[in-house]
C-alpha cells in the first residue's frame, strides 16, 4: 500500500532536526544562515517556518496525482506506487513546466548551475519503498514527523485530533486537496496560519488539462474530413473546367 | 568587407543590439539561468516564454490561417499574400525554437519529447506539433526555393503532396495555437481569475487566427513600403473586414466567459491585474471598432494604426497571463532583466532582417504566374487556380 508521512504542528517544537537530516541525505551545505533563511531552495529542500509561537513545514506533498508529473514532457516526474514522486533528472530538459504547475511551490531549480536540474524532495524513496521511514521521520524527538501506511497515518492523526480536541483545529490537510495528498499535516489552527494554501481545487490538477487533451484525436480526426471535404467542395469549380477542357 | 558595415542609423542600431545580444548570450552560457534573467523558483516563467515564444507562436498564425483560405477554401484571389505569410510563419517558428534553447535548462536536451513521451502533458503535445508544423512550414515554402532555383521538376513532385501537407498544417496549428493556452489550464488557482477558465485553448485558437491575420496586413503594408511595391489594397481591405469580425467573435466569447465565471467582481481589486485587464481590453476593442468603421479601413493610414493597436493587445493579452496574471499567486514581481529583453529584442530584429533578406532574393511577392507558370501550366489552356504549393 501506499506510504504517507504526517507532520503534526502541534507537536513540533522547531528543533529543525528534520532539516538537517534531510541536508544530510542529499549532501547539502547546513548552517544557521540556511537554517533561519526559513525558505525552501536547491540548497534545502525542507523547511521549518514559523509562525509566531507554531511551526509547520514546508516539502515536497507527494500529490496522489501530481501536477508536476502530468504537466512534464518528457516524463521526469513519476509518482510510484509506494507513494513518493521522484524526479529522473537525466530525461529533464529543463522547461521548468513543474515549478509553474506546482500548487505547493514545491520544486526547486538550481538557478545558477550551467546546466541546472529540478531539486525536490523525494520522500526519501531509497527508503520507504522498501518499507522504511524518511530521514526527517528518523529524525524527529517528538513523533511530529511520522511516516506509515496512508491509511494508518490518517487514523493517527484523527486519534490526535480526538484525544485532544482543544488543541487541534478539526481537519487533516491533504485529504482533499488537489485530489489527495501522501504528505498530511494537522495543527492547532487554521491552514493559513501555516502557510498552506488553502482553497486549492479538491480535483487533482491534471483533470483541468485532461479536460482540454482529450479532445486531441477528435480534433485530428474531424479537422482531417472537415479540410478534405471543404477542399472536394471549393475546388469542384477546377475539375469541371478539366473535364470541358478535355472534350474540346 | 565594407559591405557589411552598417550605414543607416537602424543599421547601427541593429548591429549594436546583436553586439548586445552576443554579450547576452555569453551571459546565459556561463553565468545559467540565474545570471541571465530574474526568474526564480516561485516565478519560473519569464518573457522568453510570454513573448518569445507565446507571442513569437501567436503571431506566426498567418501562415495557416492564410493556407486554408487560399488552398482549402480556395479563396484565390488572397494567393498574393500566402507566401509572405508562410514565410513569416516559418521565421517565427524558427525564432521560437531559437529563443526555446535561451530558456531551456538543458538545451541540448530539446529532442527528449520525441523519445521520452508523456502524453498527458501539454507542453509534450505542443513541443511535437510544432517540430511537426515547422517541418510542414519549410515543406510550404520549399517550393518559392526551388522556384528561385529552376528546379521544376522537384517542384511538381512537392506539389503533388501539398495538400495532405497543408491540411496537416491546419490541424497542428488548430491543436497547438489552442494548446498555448491549455498550458495554463493547470494553473488552477494560481492564474488571476481575470484570465483563468476553461475556455482558454479556444480563446488562444480564435485570437491566433485574429493576430495571423493582423500580421498579413502587418507585413504587406511594410512590405509595401520597404519594397516600393503596391499595396494589395483590395485584398487588405478584406482581410481587415475578416479581422473586425474575428475579434468580434473573440471579445464577445471573452466577455461572455467572464459574465458566466463571474469574474467581473475581480476588477474590484485594487492592483496591476485590473488595470492591464482594462488596457488589454481597449487595445483589442478600440481597433475591432476602428475596423468595423468604412472611413479607417478606406485609409491605409488609419488601417495600419488600428491593426498595429490590435498587435499590442494580442502581446498585452499574453503578458497578461503569463506574468501578471500569475504573479501575485507567486508572493513576488517579476521584472526582466536587461539581459532577457536584450535577447528578446535581438530575436525579434534577426526576424525583421530575414524576412527583409528573403524577400530581396526569393521570388515572395512576385505573382505565380509568368513564364514558369506557362511552361508548367494546367494542360488543354486551363490555368490551374490556387494550386496548393503556389
Amino acid at each position: 500500500m501506499a506510504k504517507a508521512v504526517l507532520y503534526d504542528s502541534v507537536l513540533c517544537v522547531g528543533c529543525r532536526l528534520c532539516e538537517a537530516a534531510c541536508a544530510e541525505k542529499w549532501k547539502l551545505p547546513y548552517t544557521d544562515e540556511i537554517a533561519e533563511a526559513e525558505k525552501t531552495s536547491a540548497q534545502k529542500l525542507t523547511t521549518v517556518t514559523t509562525h509566531g509561537e507554531r511551526f509547520s513545514r514546508k516539502l515536497c506533498m507527494h500529490c496522489i496525482d501530481p501536477a508536476c508529473a502530468s504537466v512534464c514532457p518528457v516524463a521526469a516526474f513519476e509518482k510510484t506506487a509506494a507513494g513518493p514522486v521522484v524526479y529522473h533528472k537525466d530525461l529533464c530538459m529543463g522547461c521548468r513546466y513543474c515549478l509553474m504547475a506546482c500548487p505547493f511551490q514545491v520544486p526547486s531549480y538550481e538557478w545558477n548551475a550551467r546546466l541546472p536540474y529540478v531539486k525536490k524532495c523525494d520522500m526519501c524513496a531509497e527508503r520507504v519503498s522498501f518499507g522504511g521511514v524518511t530521514h526527517c521521520s528518523e529524525a524527529c524527538p517528538f513523533e511530529a514527523t511520522i511516516t506509515g501506511e496512508r491509511d494508518e497515518v490518517i487514523e493517527i492523526a484523527k486519534q490526535r485530533i480526538e484525544a485532544s480536541p482543544d488543541d487541534y483545529h478539526p481537519a487533516i490537510y491533504g485529504m482533499q486537496e488537489v485530489g489527495g495528498t501522501s504528505v498530511l499535516m494537522i495543527g492547532a489552527v487554521p491552514f493559513e496560519e501555516l502557510n498552506m494554501p488553502v482553497g486549492l481545487p479538491k480535483e487533482a490538477l491534471p483533470d483541468f488539462t485532461w479536460a482540454a487533451l482529450k479532445y486531441v484525436p477528435d480534433v485530428v480526426v474531424l479537422g482531417t474530413v472537415l479540410m478534405g471535404g471543404v477542399y472536394w467542395i471549393t475546388h469542384r469549380r477546377e475539375e469541371v473546367a478539366a473535364a470541358e477542357g478535355g472534350q474540346q | 568587407m565594407s559591405r557589411f558595415m552598417p550605414r543607416t542609423f537602424w543599421q547601427w542600431v541593429f548591429a549594436a543590439l546583436m553586439a548586445l545580444a552576443a554579450y547576452a548570450t555569453y551571459i546565459r552560457i556561463f553565468y545559467g539561468l540565474g545570471g541571465s534573467t530574474n526568474l526564480s523558483d516561485e516565478f519560473p516563467w519569464g518573457i522568453w516564454v510570454g513573448f518569445d515564444i507565446l507571442c513569437g507562436v501567436g503571431l506566426a498564425a498567418g501562415g495557416f490561417t492564410l493556407a486554408a483560405i487560399v488552398h482549402i477554401f480556395n479563396i484565390e484571389e488572397f494567393k498574393p499574400v500566402v507566401r509572405p505569410a508562410i514565410l513569416t510563419a516559418f521565421l517565427g517558428y524558427v525564432l521560437v525554437v531559437v529563443a526555446l534553447m535561451f530558456d531551456l535548462g538543458q538545451p541540448h536536451r530539446v529532442w527528449h519529447p520525441l523519445v521520452h513521451w508523456n502524453p498527458r502533458s501539454v507542453m509534450f503535445e505542443v513541443g511535437w506539433c510544432v517540430t511537426l508544423y515547422t517541418t510542414v512550414l519549410f515543406l510550404e515554402f520549399l517550393p518559392v526555393v526551388l522556384e528561385r532555383l529552376g528546379l521544376k521538376k522537384a517542384r511538381r513532385v512537392l506539389r503533388g503532396v501539398m495538400l495532405p501537407i497543408i491540411i496537416m498544417g491546419v490541424i497542428l496549428s488548430t491543436l497547438h495555437q489552442s494548446s498555448l493556452g491549455s498550458l495554463y489550464l493547470i494553473a488552477n488557482g494560481k492564474l488571476n481569475t481575470l484570465w483563468y477558465t476553461p475556455l482558454l485553448p479556444v480563446l488562444f485558437y480564435i485570437s491566433a487566427i485574429a493576430v495571423g491575420l493582423a500580421m498579413t496586413i502587418f507585413e504587406s503594408w511594410h512590405s509595401s513600403k520597404a519594397f516600393g511595391r503596391e499595396l494589395e489594397w483590395p485584398l487588405i481591405q478584406k482581410l481587415s473586414r475578416a479581422l473586425a469580425v474575428v475579434i468580434a467573435v473573440y471579445l464577445t466569447m471573452r466577455f461572455l466567459d467572464l459574465s458566466r465565471r463571474g469574474a467581473w467582481a475581480a476588477l474590484e481589486d485594487p492592483g496591476w491585474e485590473s488595470r492591464l485587464f482594462v488596457l488589454e481590453i481597449m487595445l483589442t476593442a478600440v481597433p475591432m471598432l476602428l475596423l468595423f468603421r468604412e472611413k479607417t479601413r478606406q485609409n491605409p493610414h488609419t488601417m495600419y494604426v488600428a491593426v498595429t493597436m490590435f498587435l499590442f493587445g494580442f502581446v498585452v493579452n499574453r503578458l497578461n497571463i503569463a506574468v501578471t496574471g500569475m504573479e501575485r499567486a507567486a508572493g513576488v514581481a517579476y521584472i526582466p532583466k536587461w539581459t532577457e529583453v536584450v535577447i528578446t529584442l535581438a530575436i525579434v530584429a534577426a526576424g525583421f532582417a530575414i524576412f527583409a533578406l528573403a524577400a530581396k532574393h526569393l521570388p515572395i511577392f512576385e505573382p505565380a504566374h509568368g513564364s514558369e507558370q506557362e511552361a508548367e501550366g494546367a494542360p488543354n489552356g486551363v490555368q490551374p487556380a490556387a494550386t496548393p504549393g503556389d
